[in-house]
């Protein structure tokens, strides 16, 4: 072996290579003859996937817990199944609003919002670490095993080298330098990076090549085809636990394949791939069906190699995940081994550099360029902010790189190099419900999916990295077992009791169900704004219109040179210049400077912005150039055609002031009724103390007189003292009355209800009366039948009305001629008495007068004897007892008064028979 | 020469008792029940003096002031209002329409008659 120089070489030659094939296609692009718009070349890009994890890790894997290394590519291989639903969708809104990463993404379809690209930034770089280290551990440890070829020699581990001597550091510090040149030589992320998909392109057919090489050696070389390993195996007893149903079980298997699913698109490299380099729509079709091919192939010697190595390594001093490597070194192949190193060598800085391309740009764009821009509220004019901005995309590579190597240092070791990639796994996992949430539901908002992923962040810091850290021993491993200050719900593998589930499956559980309910519970906690429902419209309705939306939701003056100015200044003047020319062409105006600054324009130099700087920020700088004034909900509304809305709105409106007038009348109304009342009440008062007055001054008067002369003769005397008698007797009945009628009309009275006959009430208040008659010389006639009559009713109370009739028709009977006739009629539900008498009669404008208070027959001279109180009283009786009464009469032809009451109805005879009025 | 007075009112009790005291005075009775009467007597028989209740049919109390009051021919009539509504404001209304005095029921039979004649000038 010639050791580290011929490493050396080989590496950098197959870097150059890559970096060639770049150049070339960009050149290729740049003269419109793009190499990369071909299906295969787009799937081959996505087999980006597959990274030195597929390469090395899988075979670790699968020697430890046999086929269980299939659900990471199972995944992938079910859910391009939905791409052309879901991927398809995300090209279309991508392409539509110029979004350049997965940040970018979700900021924009919640609004452009900074915050939640910033978040999804620094969910994506943390949860890649582990990924990056995954791939710095795995080229370092096959350096170091081809260097010590024909030996086989496994890597130290990390903590026991110092940094400066470790291999991978240098790695971490030349790919960063290699990315760096490969992906920004120049700011241009509006333009895709056709070299760099050329080259991914070309290395993924190199790890297949590669693997495959490995795998043919092992299976037709070593031994004499797939049959005979499994034979071997199974003799050796290795083949039992490999096809043993991997450990967790099925649940296990689901959660991988549902967090492989997801990853395939949501990895930053996969949306760099996927969505962003993506240059036809058409394209989805191949991609569909050639990357589970793919997959398939680069899977089909993983289970032969790794039993082939525990068949050639049995004492297990050899690690499973260099099986790829050691195999050909242990058999002597030395080019064998050098083209599997490529092979690693590739799948990794493939990886890389497209994760760290992806990764720095989002740094760019949603972590400083934001806050950039609070900072330095106008750029002055002759800065050029493309450098600036290249400069920190720069420092970014840089950056991840080196906290991809601490965190292999940290934490590197604990690990098998699967479940490091696991980890990353279940990070990106996070953007799943704001994303799809985000295609499928216009409900989502701007907080709801800061708190979805926040919550599943957290959690999943909680339950995967801190115990990745404790099981590498910089974190007390107290904090596992039993848990933190010794809460043992609060394991961070074991949350709240839930036990039994591998790390991962347990991680995905809990941070997804928080996620998930976070972003759905806050989301719903108000409804999204203007910015939000217009994204929305866009992302949800992106596969509806063929012509995908942006512009039109724009109000503002902006003037096209200072536009053009703008963009000049981050894509560079000239490029700004051409693209606004096109932009003019299209739109069939002469030149760029007679381009009308209306929504269109505007919202194209936004997208043009946004290709560089990310869409939030373009929309800020644009904004400040422009004086955008703010749009109202009502007006997004319009737009968006929702008139119905509001003249649904405005007929409530129109309901509730009708409402609002109704209650008005009515409280008029009522007003009008009380003060009718207040007057009615003063009038009896007026009247009642009339009438209480009236006989007291006869009282007086007479008293006074008798007092002062006691000289008056007897006869006279008698006749005042009798006066005075009567007057007394005339006032107490009227206070009776008055006292009777305000107790019955406030209902301040005792009603002793009971069944009563009416026939017996009758002919006892006749009786009662029976000497009033006679001493008119009048006669009285009972019409009753011998049935009683039952009614439910106070029996007293009766019989004053009847007694205040009879009383009233004798007052005005003839002399000597008078009649009166009293009957009980019986009705189909009622019964009616008929009081008639033969006297003058009623005018009949005063038959409901009689009723009324303090009113008696207008037209006598004489003034009648009474109360004027006992009608009324009458009449509130029986209106009590759920009757009526009124009178009927023709002047000169007497008056017939009349009331009718209920019957009483009896159920039964006999005892307990129930009674109801 | 005796002096006449003219009582009026509906309530036959109270003419009982004010009729024997004007009596007792020595002064001439008349009666009228109604306002309408009232009237008609004053015009006929011209008296010094009305006691006049309001709460009448036909014609009240007050209307009846009015009317004398309006005949320059009768302002040589006193009229005394004598009744049960007592309140300030028909007191006001009584005086205002030309009443002499105003005295409410229940009524003290020595006062009524000092009123009276002094009225009279006696």
């Amino acid at each position: 072996m010639h050791g580290g120089p011929l490493i050396a070489v080989v590496s950098f030659a197959y870097l150059g290579l890559l970096f060639a094939v770049a150049f070339w296609a960009d050149r290729r692009a740049d003269s419109g003859r793009s190499v990369i718009a071909h299906p295969t070349v787009y799937t081959l890009s996505l087999a980006v996937y597959c990274t030195a994890w597929t390469y090395y890790g899988s075979v670790g894997r699968a020697a430890a817990s046999g086929v269980g290394f299939l659900p990471i590519y199972l995944g992938p291989t079910l859910g391009a199944a939905i791409w052309g639903f879901l991927l398809l969708k995300m090209i279309r809104v991508s392409k539509a609003q110029r979004i350049t990463s997965i940040a970018d993404f979700i900021a924009s379809r919640y609004g452009k919002s900074h915050w939640l690209g910033g978040l999804v930034t620094v969910i994506a770089v943390v949860g890649i670490l582990p990924y990056i280290a995954l791939q710095l551990k795995a080229i370092s440890n096959s350096v170091t095993i081809l260097l010590h070829y024909p030996d086989i020699v496994m890597p130290h581990h990390t903590d026991t080298v110092p940094v400066w001597s470790d291999t991978a550091f240098y790695v971490a510090l030349l790919l960063a330098a290699f990315t760096v040149l490969f992906g920004t030589r120049h700011l241009d992320a509006s333009e895709r990076h056709e070299g760099m998909v050329a080259a991914i392109a070309l290395e993924s057919l190199v790890k297949l090549a590669a693997f495959t090489a490995v795998g043919l050696f092992v299976t037709f070389g070593l031994h004499s085809g797939f049959g005979e390993i499994f034979r071997l195996a199974q003799q050796a007893g290795h083949l039992k636990p490999v096809l043993a149903p991997a450990q967790g079980g099925y649940m296990s298997w689901f959660s991988l394949s549902l967090l492989s699913g997801l990853a395939v698109l949501l990895l930053p490299r996969q949306f760099q791939m996927g969505v962003v380099e993506n240059s036809s729509e058409r394209h989805l079709r191949r991609a569909v069906w050639l990357f589970p091919l793919y997959l398939l192939l680069i899977n089909i010697f993983v289970l032969p190699i790794a039993l082939a190595g525990k068949l050639a390594f049995p004492e297990g001093g050899v690690d499973a995940d260099t099986f790829v490597l050691t195999l050909p070194i242990a058999h002597g192949q030395e080019w064998l081994a050098i083209f599997s190193y490529l092979g690693g060598l590739s799948a990794a800085t493939g990886m890389v550099i497209v994760e760290t391309i992806a990764l720095a740009t989002m740094i760019c764009n949603d972590l400083v360029m934001p806050g950039l821009l609070r900072r330095w509220r106008r750029f002055s004019l002759e800065m050029d902010l493309s450098g600036i901005l290249l400069s920190i995309r720069r420092g970014a590579i840089f950056l991840i790189l080196l906290l991809g190597y601490s965190y292999f240092r940290l934490a590197g070791e604990a690990y098998a190099l699967v479940s490091i990639g696991l980890i990353s796994f279940a990070a990106v996992a996070q953007f799943a419900p704001a994303i799809i949430g985000g295609l499928y539901w216009r409900g989502g908002t701007r907080e709801g999916a800061l708190a979805g992923l926040a919550a599943g962040f957290a959690v999943w810091i909680y339950t995967l990295l801190l115990p990745s850290f404790a099981k590498s021993g910089w974190l007390p491993g107290e904090l596992l077992d039993p848990g933190p200050f010794g809460i043992s719900l609060l394991k961070p593998q074991a949350l709240f009791g839930l036990s039994g589930f591998d790390e991962i499956s347990h991680c995905l559980m809990w941070s997804l169900s928080a996620n998930l309910m976070a972003y759905l519970f806050v989301s719903l906690l108000r409804s999204p704004n203007a910015a939000e429902t217009a994204q929305s419209k866009v992302f949800v309705d992106a596969l509806k219109h063929e012509r995908p939306m942006g512009a039109g939701l724009w109000r503002g003056s902006a003037e096209v040179g200072e536009l053009i100015d703008l963009t000049g200044r981050f894509l560079g003047a000239e490029r700004a210049r051409r693209a606004f020319d096109a932009y003019a062409r299209r739109r069939g105006i002469a030149a760029r400077s007679e381009l009308p600054a209306d929504a269109h324009t505007v919202n194209f130099a936004e997208t043009l912005l946004a290709g560089a700087i990310g869409s939030a920020s373009a929309r800020v700088m644009v904004a400040s150039v422009a004086e955008e004034e703010p749009l109202g909900l009502d007006e997004v509304m319009n737009i968006l055609d929702e008139a119905s809305q509001i003249r649904a709105y405005s007929r409530e409106v129109e309901q509730k002031s009708r409402a609002l007038e109704r209650a008005t009348t009515e409280l008029q109304s009522a007003n009008l009724k009380l003060k009718e009342l207040d007057r009615l009440k003063d009038d009896f008062m007026s009247s009642v103390t009339h009438e209480l007055r009236t006989p007291l001054a006869s009282i007086r008067a007479f008293s006074e007189i008798l007092h002062d002369d006691p000289q008056i003769e007897s006869e006279e005397r008698q006749r005042f003292l009798s006066i005075i008698v009567s007057e007394t007797e005339r006032l107490s009945r009227l206070v009776n009355q008055v006292l009777d009628l305000a107790k019955i009309e406030s209902g301040n009275i005792e009603w002793h209800m009971a069944e009563v006959d009416l026939a017996s009430v009758l002919r006892e208040s006749v009786e009662t009366t029976g000497q009033v008659f006679r001493d008119k010389g009048a006669r009285v006639e009972i019409e009753v039948s011998d049935r009683p009559a039952r009614v439910w009713a106070d029996r007293d109370r009766l019989v004053q009305v009847l007694l205040n009739l009879l009383s009233n028709a004798a007052k005005f009977l003839p002399a000597e001629a008078g009649r009166v006739n009293v009957a009980v009629l019986s009705l189909e539900d009622a019964y009616e008495v008929r009081v008639e008498d033969n006297g003058p009669g009623i005018a009949q404008q005063d038959l409901g007068v009689i009723f009324d208070r303090f009113r008696q027959g207008a037209g006598g001279s004489a003034k009648p004897v009474g109360t004027g109180l006992g009608l009324p009283i009458s009449r509130q009786i029986i209106e009590h007892l759920g009757g009526r009464m009124w009178a009927e009469s023709m002047p000169g032809k007497g008056a017939t008064f009349v009331f009718r009451l209920p019957r009483s109805v009896t159920i039964a005879d006999g005892a307990g028979a129930e009674q109801r009025p | 020469m005796t002096k006449q007075i003219l009582i009026v009112d509906d309530e036959p009790n109270i003419v009982i008792s004010l009729e024997f005291l004007m009596r007792r005075e020595g002064f001439r009775v008349e009666v009228a029940r109604d306002g309408e009467e009232a009237l008609t007597r004053i015009r006929q028989d011209r008296p010094d003096l009305v006691l006049l209740d309001v709460m009448m049919p036909k014609v009240n109390g007050f209307e009846v002031c009015q009317a004398v009051r309006a005949d320059p021919s009768l302002a040589a009539v006193r009229i005394v209002m004598l009744t049960a509504k007592g309140r300030e404001a028909e007191i006001a209304k009584g005086l205002a329409l030309g009443a002499d005095a105003y005295v409410p029921k229940p009524f003290s039979t020595r006062d009524l008659v000092v009123q009276v004649k002094s009225l009279l000038g006696l």
